[in-house]
């Protein structure tokens, strides 16, 4: 565990590679920045397919599968067919910003990839604030988004740019809220060292913490019934109404590429990360990813969309009282020492406390449906 | 500190994934609020009125397939209830159940749509619409197996069907009764009580009794209001005297209601089809006609209950092969007027469910 002052070489830690090697830490930085991009890029491909296949069999059709075996080469497909698209930039976009805008977004969505263990060990860097780096560099997303919806010079981008600076702004509060409960648990802000201190996941400690980030995550990177900044049926396509061929394409891997990013972090923050029986740790984290990223293409082929101000709302007066409360009752049992003496105790205590947090609020307190809120 | 915005205009449509067709509005928004909208049509006009004073009496029974292409069955009832009306014509009355039959069968699929495609307006991506879909695809197999067709019908003639039902429609029309309601508990147990559907649907663009009937909106939209008016039972054509069935209402006429509407009717519909179908006599399914139709002069006005409202055809004869005008009263025209009063105030999301709840077929606004 990297301790002590704020240097490279102290937030640097090397596993793979021998750091008594020639140049260590150069061939640990090379080797990981291949696996990382590497690992994005299958991933992405794997929940393209994942969704569409999803998808299909929960809405009584079959989905792709004529390109390659059970429709594997879909994904390979369409982005074959997406690069051969001709570039259309509209006359009257801002150029330098229309072009910048899907760099801007894709490279933080890649760079998140850096402090996400995928064994013990096993990740690019490991620093001791991993966790607040993920969510420092995961919001710089949103300016490359908002340059796409001001740099189209097109109305529907716009809209769609504005929401989703109004939702990231919001859902960052809860989200980070709800990671705290974690920290405050694990003990540490390296996501490594919060792996290996979930000798049980910490969904199980965390059930109410566990719900509010999944919520916030879906918000934060736009995913259904939060997926407003791209909702096809009001506003055509969002931000990225006005691009094409690979631009779009960027695009398009940003969004997935975000959503393998969340489904990582819930995995190592609640689910125990590479942790499991078995098999070997990099395919359980693969298993774990894919199973949180199977729920969210769950709820987006289930419920409907919300609309802006009950999005805010929803933000605001349910999910930010339920994060504080999770936070102060985790603190209390953190300082009573429940995590380490009475763990099982703490587990019943806070499923109970959960549904009845829950269920109250939820009646009493906030309601999707209550009248219309100015925004 | 105030901040100054000022309105701007967004052109939604011809081209837009909820225009349910070539439909234009122009939006007058103050950020995300609807400040005024003006509708814009025009866009898939093909003249259907004018042809038809150049087609005989039965050659223009295509023609009205294409008005509502999602209702053709009702399109050609309404048209062929105003010739006979025109030609007083008698029709058989195997032919007449087999008609209210159709009509009905039409009816679910087209609501079918109009319920799976506002769903899919208020963001459930496309789950409630495909599920939607698979039963519209039984009903338009029923279709098939009567017309060969399968969108647009030209089933229905002058004086009766153009043919008697094959031998393997009605068990397997009995098969699809059997499955409907529990397809239709399905669709309820999926979304009727969600959360998010309520929230985003109830108290949406409300549009009061009043406004309906000045408006002159008509079909689910107006029952939606609370209105109870429907024109089997108020005017009753063709059979429907002979059934028993009821005119469900809702309350407010908000969005919400009129999804409700949509769901209930459907469920009257399969009542009358299990009635006209255990009382389905044999016979004769088309009266004996000269190949030609020539209706004395005169003019004569039929409407029926379609599946978006009031359907009227307007047909004037000088006593030759082809009408001298022929004017329809297209229901989703009619309805759409409303639209304006109820999206004021409202923002983008719901100018889209509005629009998607008020459910329009462009083929039959432009004619």
């Amino acid at each position: 565990m990297a301790t002590g002052e704020l240097s490279i070489y102290n937030l640097v830690k090397f596993q793979a590679i021998p750091p008594d090697w020639p140049g260590g830490f150069w061939w640990h930085w090379l080797f990981f920045t291949v696996v990382v991009i590497g690992f994005v890029l299958t991933m992405v491909m794997g929940v393209i397919y994942i969704e569409r296949r999803g998808m299909g069999r929960m809405q009584s059709r079959l989905g792709p599968n004529r390109t390659g075996p059970f429709g594997l080469l879909q994904p390979v497909a369409d982005a074959i067919k997406v690069l051969l698209k001709e570039n259309i930039v509209p006359v009257a976009a801002d150029k330098i910003v229309h072009w910048l805008a899907p760099v801007i977004a894709f490279a933080p969505a890649l760079m998140i990839f850096a402090v996400i263990p995928f064994e013990n060990g096993a990740l690019l860097a490991d620093l001791n604030i991993g966790i607040l780096y993920v969510v420092a560099i995961s919001s710089v997303s949103t300016v490359g988004i908002f340059m796409a919806g001001w740099g189209s010079s097109n109305k529907y981008s716009l809209l769609g740019a504005m929401r989703n600076v109004a939702a990231v702004v919001s859902y960052e509060i809860p989200l980070v809220l709800a990671i705290v409960g974690v920290v405050l648990i694990a003990g540490s802000l390296s996501l490594n060292q919060m792996v290996v201190a979930q000798d049980i996941p910490f969904i199980l400690l965390q059930p109410l913490g566990f719900l509010l980030f999944f919520t916030a995550g879906c918000a934060e990177i736009n995913r259904s019934p939060f997926d407003l900044m791209e909702a096809d049926s009001e506003i055509v396509a969002g931000f990225h109404t006005e691009y094409s061929g690979m631009k779009f394409a960027m695009f398009y891997l940003v969004e997935y590429a975000e959503a393998v990013a969340i489904s990582a972090i819930i995995t190592t923050l609640f689910l125990g990360g590479w942790r499991g029986p078995l098999l070997p740790p990099w395919l359980w984290f693969i298993v774990k990813v894919m199973l949180v990223f199977f729920a969210m293409v769950w709820t987006r082929t289930t419920l409907p969309r919300i609309r802006i101000d009950q999005l805010m709302a929803f933000a605001w007066k349910f999910l930010l009282p339920m994060s504080l409360l999770n936070l102060f009752i985790t603190a209390l049992q953190v300082l009573a020492d429940w995590p380490t003496q009475l763990i099982w105790a703490m587990i019943i205590v806070n499923f109970a406390v959960m549904a009845i947090i829950i269920l109250i609020w939820s009646r009493f307190f906030f309601r999707l449906g209550w009248g219309r809120i100015e925004v | 500190m105030a901040v100054r915005t000022e309105p701007f205009v967004l052109n939604m449509g011809p081209v837009h994934p909820s225009t349910h067709g070539v439909f234009r509005m122009r939006a007058t928004l103050d950020g995300e609020v609807v400040i005024d909208i003006e509708p814009v049509f025009g866009y898939l006009h093909r003249g259907i009125e004018k042809l038809a004073e150049q087609r005989t009496y039965t050659g223009i029974t295509p023609l009205t397939d294409r008005l509502d292409y999602i209702s053709s069955m009702s399109n050609n009832l309404a048209y062929c209830l105003a010739v006979e009306k025109l030609a007083g014509i008698k029709v058989p009355e195997r032919a007449e159940y087999i008609r209210v039959i159709m009509a009905e069968l039409q009816r679910i699929a087209a609501l079918l749509i109009a319920v799976g495609a506002f769903l899919n307006d208020c963001g459930a991506y496309f789950t409630p619409f495909l599920y939607m879909f698979r039963e519209r695809e039984r009903i338009v197999d029923l279709f098939e197996m009567v017309s060969g067709q399968r969108l647009t019908y030209n089933y229905m003639r002058a004086g009766g069907v153009s043919q008697d039902l094959p031998e393997e429609f009605m068990p397997a029309l009995r098969k699809f009764m059997d499955m409907m309601p529990r397809f239709m508990d399905e669709y309820d147990r999926l979304l009727m009580q969600n959360e998010i559907l309520i929230a985003r649907a109830k108290g949406v663009g409300i549009l009061t009794g009043e406004q309906a009937i000045n408006c002159s909106v008509s079909g689910p939209v107006l029952r939606a209001s609370g209105v109870n008016w429907d024109i089997r039972k108020a005017d009753p054509y063709s059979i429907y005297d002979q059934f028993d069935f009821d005119i469900p209402t809702q309350a407010t006429g908000d969005c919400y209601d009129r999804y409700r509407q949509r769901v209930e009717e459907m469920r009257q519909s399969l009542r009358i089809i299990r009635q006209a179908m255990e009382q389905l006599p044999s016979g004769p399914v088309r009266a004996e006609l000269p190949q030609l139709i020539r209706p004395p002069t005169g003019e004569a006005y039929a409407r029926i209950e379609a599946p978006k409202g009031e359907l009227g055809f307007y047909l004037v004869s000088d006593n030759s092969i082809a009408p001298y005008r022929c004017h329809i009263r297209p229901p989703s025209l009619i309805n759409l007027t409303a639209l304006r009063d109820m999206v004021r105030g409202w923002k983008v999301a719901d100018l889209i469910i509005i629009f998607g709840s008020i459910d329009i077929t462009v083929g039959e606004i432009d004619r």
